[in-house]
């Protein structure tokens, strides 16, 4: 008989164990503007970091809120035994006003609609335990974040399906597009659910447009028992306000409200990008189905917020006068930070996708393959964590369809890495030549510690050693 | 408004089998679909929604509602509602706080995400590793260690934390079990396993028969009966899950009990879980014995069977800390570990949290002298409820750990039936005005029995509450009069405003909170 569950011994599917090199590597030789100035520098972890200074200034002059105190008086008790899973309502007010002030005050949300989670991560569980059951399909757009192949799939039982996107367009999601992929699960005999986006897009940084946000609603429409799950992580990361469109302003704007697509559609939204904050675990299902907030509301206390986080960050963000000020700064720095690494890459003959949010770029490096296949890419990747130090994620961890796309993040580190990075690479491109003939030998070392490895540990220790960083990464 | 596939805490039904038992337990969507109106818009909401929330919880009877409302709508206050309804259904532990507050002032850095003075406010905000703080979980080692006397070590790199023991035990049978496969759980226990347990994960609970005949303990022929039940129903077993010391009981397995369980796992080659969540509330003269311990004793240690053994471990009940969301999963299998730990992305521990309570459970001073407070508080908070019981004429099990006493109310049951109890329950909480657990809903095979919680009031609270109690108690013939009329009430009252379902949504809405 089997002692543990299939899903406690079950390997990743598909994932390539060379993954795991990047992050090896990076642990091993880890980059450090004193200590290890030619170490590697990670360029995978989409974390804001351009912001802690206006957080800091704040826990500053705001002492109470981490210290258990309201108006100077301790708290303590009541924080330490509140662990009813409606949450803090003065926190769930603040983060459903400011959930509004990201879109604009154009939305407004209702905090009973709201369900706190621990992180984006739980959130996601939670709506596909809400919403499909086992052997139920998302359909989703590629690329995308890998960590969906667990958060959806892992323990609920449900499939994805994807919707192909391409470099012809932009990678926009079109009709058809959704229509294949919908015929395609048929074929597989899977039964879909809905639509899971997450806009903007991890990783490509871009907003879903007006005409996507219509195809996708008009899909739901037509289907009367999908769903529309709209993950906003990243909303607060648009460089202009205005050029971010979610899901329930085109609700509103359609006048939805009323109509059943309303309750077919659900967001998530987390503070670990936007504010930066990912170790403190906060998440949120937004949803205008009572059913689904009530279910969502209960399996959250599998995963609920800290009320020591949750009575800090209702301070934090109630303090309106800082939200204003760090959403405004916080567009402003990623915006400029962009920039430099856009025209870092343009100088070196590499473009990306034209971007207007998110904590990374969708870089293309087509031009750079030797071939123009996944195995190319992987080379490609190889080279660029061996020889040029720096960790970025291939297109192919993302599901891309395409060959040759990196995502490269630049809001974890200083301007200065940056800087360094993009000096590196340009070096890399420019030797361009005399570097093909070193990746013969560089990927033949590769492929016999590749060998030696691969015959003293089971291959699906190295997936769970690669999956041991995954999860980490968005 | 639709149900959840959720708990299973009623039984108005005075002889209870166990197959009728169990069938209420498992989410038969075939049957209870016949009993609920097909209206349009459910069917709708059936083929939009998964059916982990369209199915319902069954059996579950609405009364239980009724004392969480009635707290809600009037709950005591010492100033401003003296006559308000006093909560004894809530295990919290509020005896040490001024411990835990003086410790804070004293070392502010803590809270306020510093060390030594300088911020780490970066470093925490970012980070995310589901590994846990190191710092952090060698201190919960070490505290598990000295609440276990350090006569057992725990090894830092086999503990998992996991956002409360609520995901902790989920996570563990995510791990252990697949849908339809069955853990062994001795009755009564604690109601949010019905669906900590079995909800998402498919899983179903068999109950171990324990009886008042023997103080409700766990026998050998329990086990076996439970076992050879789960073969009935063709349920593969997988493990059994105790919580030691016992929630609803308050009673620390003994070490007979804790070699019956190892043994019995050892030839069945399945799983324990030990749920040891509330073992810093022990307060008996006895020592608190640990399954590990036993390994130990057994001299199990680095064998199959202790690859099989897992702990669960949380800091709500010790530490009276359950908004934090501290919980462990600590096992010697290291795939278990592997998995758990990648389970964990879903419900980590706030960075900011690990933070303060690794500073906290660092202070090897401040532990020492809390656990020792915090067993003679709780020691003598249990003698007052005890005593002042018996001073009504009301026994209880003899209990040695727990925030609470398992109340032995039988001599006040009309009749020796699970309705009789409600009743009892009924008048209690609108009549008497104390809000306690019924056995039933801790799956209770002998009716009479009730949870009555003590830590998480003031003790003059307490005495008041005794004193309501032993008023309705020598008035026991007037109670029945009264407590008959109020009953009527209550059913037409219940009948007119309301559906049934409202209530079980209602009540299913508490639930969770409550351990």
């Amino acid at each position: 008989m089997e002692l543990l569950s299939r899903k406690a011994t079950c390997n990743s599917h598909g994932q390539d164990s060379s993954y795991f090199l990047g992050w090896e590597e990076y642990e091993k030789n880890p980059y450090d503007v004193i200590k290890n100035p030619h170490g590697i520098i990670q360029m995978g972890l989409a974390e804001n970091q351009l912001c802690f200074d206006l957080l800091e200034s704040w826990l500053a002059q705001n002492p109470d809120a981490a210290c258990f105190k309201r108006d100077g008086q301790s708290i303590f008790r009541e924080l330490a035994l509140f662990q009813d899973y409606h949450g803090l309502s003065s926190f769930k007010n603040a983060l459903s006003d400011f959930m509004s002030e990201n879109r604009g005050y154009r939305v407004s949300f209702d905090s009973n609609n709201l369900v706190l989670t621990a992180g984006a991560t739980s959130a996601n569980e939670t709506l596909m335990f809400c919403l499909a059951d086992p052997g139920d399909a998302f359909l989703l757009p590629t690329p995308y974040y890998p960590g969906f192949d667990r958060d959806l799939k892992w323990r609920t039982g449900v499939e994805i399906v994807p919707i192909h996107c391409s470099s012809t367009n932009g990678f926009r999601i079109t009709k058809l597009a959704l229509e294949e992929a919908h015929a395609q699960a048929k074929k597989l005999n899977l039964n879909v659910k809905g639509v899971l986006i997450t806009n903007p897009s991890n990783p490509l940084g871009t907003t879903t447009t007006q005409t996507e946000l219509d195809i996708l609603l008009e899909f739901i429409s037509t289907n009367k028992n999908m769903h529309l799950v709209s993950d906003e992580i990243y909303s607060g990361t648009a460089f202009s306000s205005s050029e971010f469109i979610s899901v329930m302003e085109v609700l509103k704007n359609n006048q939805l409200e009323d109509t059943d697509v309303f309750n077919r559609v659900h967001i998530v939204y987390s503070l670990s990008k936007d504010l930066g904050l990912p170790g403190f675990r906060v998440g949120a299902v937004y949803s205008n189905d009572k059913d689904v907030v009530s279910a969502a509301t209960k399996m959250s206390s599998f995963g609920l917020v800290s009320s020591q986080t949750q009575y800090l960050l209702s301070s934090l963000l109630s303090d309106k006068k800082f939200t204003k000020k760090y959403l405004r700064e916080n567009q402003k720095r990623l915006k400029n930070r962009q920039r430099k690494l856009v025209s870092g890459l343009e100088a070196m003959g590499i473009g990306s996708l034209k971007s207007n949010a998110g904590l990374f770029c969708w870089v293309d490096m087509r031009h750079l393959l030797s071939s123009k296949t996944f195995e190319a890419e992987m080379d490609l990747w190889k080279k660029i964590v061996y020889e040029v130090k720096l960790n970025i994620s291939p297109g192919s961890s993302c599901h891309c369809e395409e060959p040759g796309w990196f995502r490269v993040c630049f809001a974890n580190m200083s301007e200065e890495t940056l800087k360094l990075a993009l000096k590196r690479l340009k070096k890399f491109v420019d030797d361009g030549n005399s570097v093909k003939s070193c990746q013969i030998t560089e990927s033949q070392k590769l492929k016999s510690s590749r060998k030696k490895t691969m015959t003293t540990v089971s291959n699906w220790v190295f997936r769970l050693s690669f999956q041991d960083r995954e999860a980490e990464e968005r | 408004m639709f149900l959840l596939a959720s708990p299973t805490t009623s039984h108005s039904i005075p002889t209870k089998t166990l197959i009728q038992d169990l069938s209420l337990s498992f989410s038969l969507s075939p049957h209870y679909s016949s009993l609920r109106p097909k209206s349009l818009d459910f069917k709708k909401k059936m083929k939009q929604l998964s059916t982990k929330v369209t199915s319902n919880g069954h059996g579950q009877d609405s009364s239980y509602f009724l004392g969480w409302e009635e707290y809600e709508k009037n709950p005591y206050d010492e100033i401003k509602n003296p006559n308000g309804m006093i909560q004894m259904g809530l295990a919290e532990n509020q005896l040490c706080f001024d411990l835990i507050e003086s410790w804070l002032a004293k070392n502010p850095d803590a809270a306020s995400l510093k060390r030594n003075g300088q911020s780490i406010f970066r470093e925490l905000a970012l980070f995310q590793d589901y590994h846990g703080m190191p710092e952090f979980k060698k201190a919960m080692a070490e505290f598990m260690e000295e609440i276990r006397g350090n006569r057992v070590t725990f090894d830092p790199k086999k503990i998992v934390l996991a956002a409360g023991s609520t995901s902790a035990n989920e996570t563990l049978m995510f791990c252990l079990a697949e849908p339809g496969d069955a853990f062994l759980l001795p009755t009564p226990y604690y109601p949010g396993f019905d669906r900590d347990l079995k909800w998402r994960t498919g899983a179903e609970i068999v109950p171990i028969h324990c009886s008042s005949s023997n103080g409700f303990q766990i026998t050998e022929s329990a086990l076996q009966q439970a076992y050879q039940q789960a073969q009935k129903l063709d349920l593969k077993v997988k493990g059994v899950l105790v919580t030691n010391p016992s929630n609803p009981l308050g009673t620390a397995l003994t070490r007979r009990e804790l070699n019956l369980l190892v043994d019995f796992i050892t030839s069945k080659n399945i799983h324990l879980i030990s749920d040891e969540i509330y073992s810093g509330t022990m307060f008996g003269f006895e020592q608190f014995i640990s399954v590990m311990d036993v390994l130990k004793d057994k001299k199990l240690e680095n064998t199959d069977v202790s690859k099989r053994v897992h702990v669960v471990y949380s800091l709500s009940k010790d530490l009276g800390l359950p908004g934090f969301r501290v919980g462990a999963i600590y096992s010697n299998d290291e795939m278990i570990v592997s998995a758990a730990t990648k389970m964990s992305s879903f419900g980590l521990v706030s960075s900011q949290t690990q933070y303060l309570l690794s500073a906290l459970l660092s202070d090897k001073k401040f532990t020492s002298q809390y656990l020792e407070e915090n067993q003679k508080r709780l020691k003598s908070r249990q003698k007052r409820l005890v005593s002042g019981l018996e001073s009504a004429g009301i026994t209880c099990l003899r209990s040695n750990a727990g925030l609470f006493c398992w109340v032995d109310m039988r001599h006040l049951l009309d009749t020796n039936t699970f309705e009789a109890e409600l009743d009892l329950w009924k008048k209690i909480v609108y009549n008497v005005k104390l809000n306690i657990s019924p056995g039933s809903s801790c799956h209770c095979t002998e009716p009479g029995w009730f949870r009555v919680c003590f830590a998480n009031m003031s003790e003059d609270t307490l005495d008041l509450a005794l004193k309501r109690l032993k008023t309705f108690v020598e008035s026991t013939d007037c109670g029945r009069m009264i407590s008959r009329s109020s009953h009527e009430r209550l059913k037409s009252l219940r009948k007119k405003t309301v559906s049934n379902w409202v209530f079980r949504v209602s009540w299913s809405d508490r639930v969770p909170d409550e351990r």
